[in-house]
Parts: structure tokens; sequence; C-alpha cells
């Protein structure tokens, strides 16, 4: 009885405020209420046993994807108004795409209520001595190594791209080097000089400092 | 009646909620006065460093300081700027405290002494932490003003990168301990370790893992001040050069949930240093009359001691500039706490002491 009146909480409060992202007038309102729809998603995952996909949800997306959403969003000062003008034209552009989605839905809740054993024939057995954070381990680290390692290696490819096509050299600017400053000692910052009376120090546009 | 008491509605639905309602409110008032007098310690101990007597004048030795500063922020009136947006003005410092409160509802004081002992505790902390920058950065964006907004940025970008290096210090003990489970974690200090393998099993602080990860357990603390704002990390506040911080247009009751939920989550990380690196509720050592003491004592003592860490920190160091702070998190923490990773995995597979 308890689960199920969960499952409708997260599930309405999570297609809720799904509507809320797109229908808010705010912007920074609409990541916030994304962030609440993944939210409603972990907790999802929660009833159904997967609690380590639910934690990296929040970790990783909730944690850092939607910071950096929130990011741009609130630096960025755009115009809505102007925005919302052409809503309309891209509603059929939309309606098609929902419509592909509904259909794709039906066909899998379809052959399901058909034919339940046609999701687990077609899906490694789920061990039931482990736990979830160990069977995902299992699965991920040890039966698909190598998928992951490619994975891992497309996704470094990736960063090293973006930092070169950011990274700029720019001579101009006075960089502060720490080692340097650290390995500063008073007799390479300072000299000590006996000063004729009236006469000051005559290499004092040469000295060190000056520079 | 009776028949009611019965009933599978009662038994297995009610009854433990009610438990866990009275667990969790004894749990709240607990840690809500053991605040309330970490914050004076606080305060005392930056005092005392600084020869000056702290606050003294409330209660013997100004004991009920911190009862006065909660009448004080709740007597007044609470002030919303005409430009703020209503709402998230007054929900950021809501989100603020109630998620740091909900930490503590996987941390165990003792040996199944826990609200939830779920599998990804560990797990639960560390994406709850995450989640508290949205406090501060609601904060910030609410109070539709430019220096709270530049303090809520530079904030939220600190976390964000002091939240890597944590992450990978908690991977370290993970990879030692086992298990995801914050009891299994003390307990996996209990059992193995450098005292079993020297022959000595009853000196259990050194099988804590802070022996075996120092590294580890020093770049935890560092990123723990960071994670949390402290000094000498704290730019958030920064009242030199952004008046004071992401709360500046924040006052009476809103203020006092934005400090407590800080301080929540400053005691949350003690309490996670003192479980991952010094064996929780664990006894020093393993022998009479150590291990009579109840381990609640233990571990409030060991997160007092963290604590003490924090205050005299704050205390003694100057201010880290931003992008002092920057280069600490990604090219000295990060390298080294990844490095650290795959050094640990290493010797325990390769000297064959991985937990199974």
């Amino acid at each position: 009885m308890i689960l199920p009146a969960f499952f409708y909480l997260f599930a309405g409060v999570c297609v809720a405020s799904a509507v809320m992202v797109i229908s808010s007038r705010n912007p920074v309102h609409s990541v916030l209420f994304l962030i609440l729809a993944f939210v409603n998603a972990a907790g999802l995952f929660i009833l159904l046993g997967a609690e380590f996909l639910a934690m990296i949800l929040i970790v990783v997306y909730v944690g850092a994807v939607a910071v950096l959403f929130l990011f741009v969003i609130m630096m960025l000062d755009v115009d809505f108004a102007e925005l919302r003008e052409g809503f309309l034209e891209y509603l059929p552009f939309g309606l098609v795409i929902a419509a592909i989605f509904l259909l794709e839905l039906l066909l899998v809740v379809g052959g399901w209520t058909l034919n339940p054993t046609v999701t687990k024939s077609i899906t490694a057995a789920i061990p039931g001595d482990v736990s979830n954070t160990e069977a995902l381990g299992l699965v991920l680290y040890t039966k698909y190594i190598h998928y992951f390692q490619l994975a891992g290696m497309v996704l470094l490819v990736a960063m090293i791209g973006a930092i070169v096509l950011t990274l700029r050299h720019r001579v101009s600017v006075k960089r502060q080097d720490i080692n340097v400053q650290n390995a500063r000692t008073p007799e390479m910052a300072m000299s000590v000089r006996q000063v004729a009376s009236g006469q000051g120090l005559q290499d004092a546009d040469q000295a060190e400092w000056v520079k | 009646m009776a028949d009611f008491f019965a009933m599978p509605l009662w038994t297995d639905f009610l009854w433990p909620l009610i438990v866990m309602v009275a667990q969790s409110l004894l749990l709240l008032v607990v840690l809500l006065i053991a605040i309330a007098y970490i914050l004076l310690a606080d305060r005392k101990i930056w005092a005392a460093v600084q020869i000056r007597r702290g606050p003294n004048v409330v209660g013997p030795w100004g004991l009920f300081q911190s009862f006065a500063d909660l009448l004080k922020f709740v007597l007044k009136e609470p002030i919303i700027p005409s430009g703020a947006n209503k709402g998230v003005f007054l929900l950021a410092p809501l989100v603020s405290c109630v998620l740091a409160l909900a930490a503590w509802a996987v941390i165990p004081v003792n040996l199944n002494w826990v609200i939830a002992d779920i599998n990804v505790g560990i797990l639960y902390i560390f994406a709850i932490s995450s989640l508290s920058i949205y406090g501060i950065i609601m904060g910030g964006w609410a109070s539709n003003s430019k220096y709270p907004f530049l303090a809520a940025l530079r904030s939220a970008a600190q976390m964000v990168s002091y939240e890597v290096s944590i992450g990978f210090v908690i991977i370290t003990v993970l990879l030692c301990a086992g298990s995801l489970n914050l009891s299994a974690i003390v307990e996996a200090q209990h059992t193995r370790g450098l005292a079993s393998l020297i022959g000595l099993p009853w000196l259990t602080f050194l099988n804590w893992y802070w022996l075996p990860l120092l590294p580890m357990f020093v770049v935890f603390y560092v990123s723990a001040l960071a994670e949390t704002n402290r000094p000498p990390f704290d730019l958030v506040e920064a009242e030199s050069e952004l008046v004071a911080g992401f709360m500046v247009e924040y006052g009476s009751t809103p203020y006092l949930l934005f400090m407590l939920g800080e301080y929540v989550a400053i005691t949350t990380m003690c309490a996670m240093g003192a479980i991952l690196f010094m064996g929780g509720w664990l006894p020093p050592v393993d022998l009479p009359p150590f291990n009579w003491v109840p381990g609640v004592f233990w571990f409030s003592l060991k997160l007092f001691f963290m604590f003490f860490l924090f205050a005299m920190a704050k205390a003694i160091v100057p201010r880290y500039r931003y992008d002092q702070l920057m280069r600490l998190g990604w090219k000295v923490f990060l390298p080294l706490s990844l490095a650290m990773v795959v050094i640990v995995a290493g010797v325990l597979q390769f000297a064959g002491i991985a937990p199974n």
C-alpha cells in the first residue's frame, strides 16, 4: 500500500515539475523545476531498488550539470518575451516528436504486457545475492570492461579537444609562479647600499626592483 | 481498539513511522543543542588564540550566548527586498538548512544507532552535500543585487571544485573498506588494518584509516574547509571585497537558517572525518576501561576533535586569494587524490589485502 503511494507522489511531482519547466516564465524557475524533476526521478529509482543509480543521478545531474545550467542562465541577459514570440512556430515540430515518443512507449509497454518475459530474455540475469552497487560494478568493470575503457577514451579525447580549442597562451599577461615566489630569498629581493649624502643612487634606474 | 493494533496498517506502517519520527526528533534536538555549543566553542577558541575572553556575558561563562543569539534573530523583523524574487528568496535558506540536516539521517553515532542504515550511505551524504550549493546560489540570485550574486557564483564554483577531490578521497576509503555503508566502513576499521598486521589487534587506533591514508586525511580536511566555506576559504563572506557575501540582503530568521545550515554542514563534515578516518564510535584502545565507555562518547569526542582543527584553522590561517584557492583545488589536490586512488587500489590488489 505504501509503495504505490510513494510511486504516485514521486511520479506526480516529477511530471508536474516537468510541465513547469517548459511553462514557467522565468528561466531560472525552469531550471529549479528541472532540478525538482531530477530529484523525483531519483526517488523513483530508489523505489525500483536502484539506490546507486539514484544517488549518482543526484551527484552528477543535480550537483554538477544543473549547477552549470543555472550558472549560464543566471548570467545571460536574455529577453525572454522576445524569445517566446516564436514559441508557437515550433509547435508542429514538437508535436511530431511527442507523437514518436508516445508510439515508442506504447510499443515498449505493449510488448511488455503481451509477453512479460521479453525484457528478461534480452538482459543479463541480475545476481540475487549481491547488492545493487556490486551488481553494477560486476557488469561494468568485469563483463564489459573493454567497452567501458573505450567509452572512457572517447570522453578523454573530447575533453582534450575542448581544452585545445579554448587554450590561449597570451604573452602580454603577467603570471604568478608560486614556485618562484616560494624560492625567493632576502638576498634575491633586496640589497643594502651606502648612499652618499645629497647624491642618491646613480644606478637607481637600473636596479632590479625598478623593472 | 485491540484489533487496530494488530492490523498490518499499524504494525507495518504507522508504528515504524512513529518510531522513525521519534528517533529523528531525538537526533535533531541533540544535534541542534550540540551545534549551539559548537558555535560557542568556535568563538571561544578563536578568542583564546587572540588572547581575548570571547562571549562571557550571557549565562555562566557565556554558556547561553547561542540561545540569546537565536532569540535575537527570531524576534527581528524579516525584510524582503522589493526587487527580490520572493519565493526563491525565502526558499533558499530553507533549502540550505533542511538539506544540511537531512545528511544526519544516515550518520551512525554508535553501533546500530542510526536512523537509516542504507547501503549507499556515503553516496547519500555526498549527494546531499553537492545539493547544498543550491541554497547559496538561489539566495544570491534571488536577492537581485550585484554583490550577493557575485559571491554566490564564486562560492558555487568553489564548492563544485572541492567536491571533486572529496569524491576521490571517499573512493580511497571505500577501496580500503569495501563497502558504501557507513556502519560497515567503521566496522572495517575495527577488525582489519595495521594493528592486526603487526599482531596487536587491541591497538585499534592504528587500524583506523588516518594512518595508512594520511595524505588523504589532510586532503579531506582542507577540502572540507573549502566545501563548507570555512576560513581560510571563506571567500563567500569576503567582507573586504563583497560586503558580506551571498547573504547581504538577508536578516532575521532567514539569515539564522543560513547560519544554522552552515554550522550543520560543518558538523556533518566533522562527523564524516570521524567516521572515514578515525573509526567512528570505536574506542582508541580495545581494552577495558576504554571499551566500557559507550561508543557515542568516542564518536562525539572525535567529532569535536575534528571541529577543534576547523576552529584552529579559522583562528590562525589568513584568507586565501581566489586564484590560489582554485589552483590548490585543481592543480594540487585533484592530481594528488587521483594518483592516490590508483596507488591505493594497486597496493590493495597486489598485496592481496583487498576486501572481498
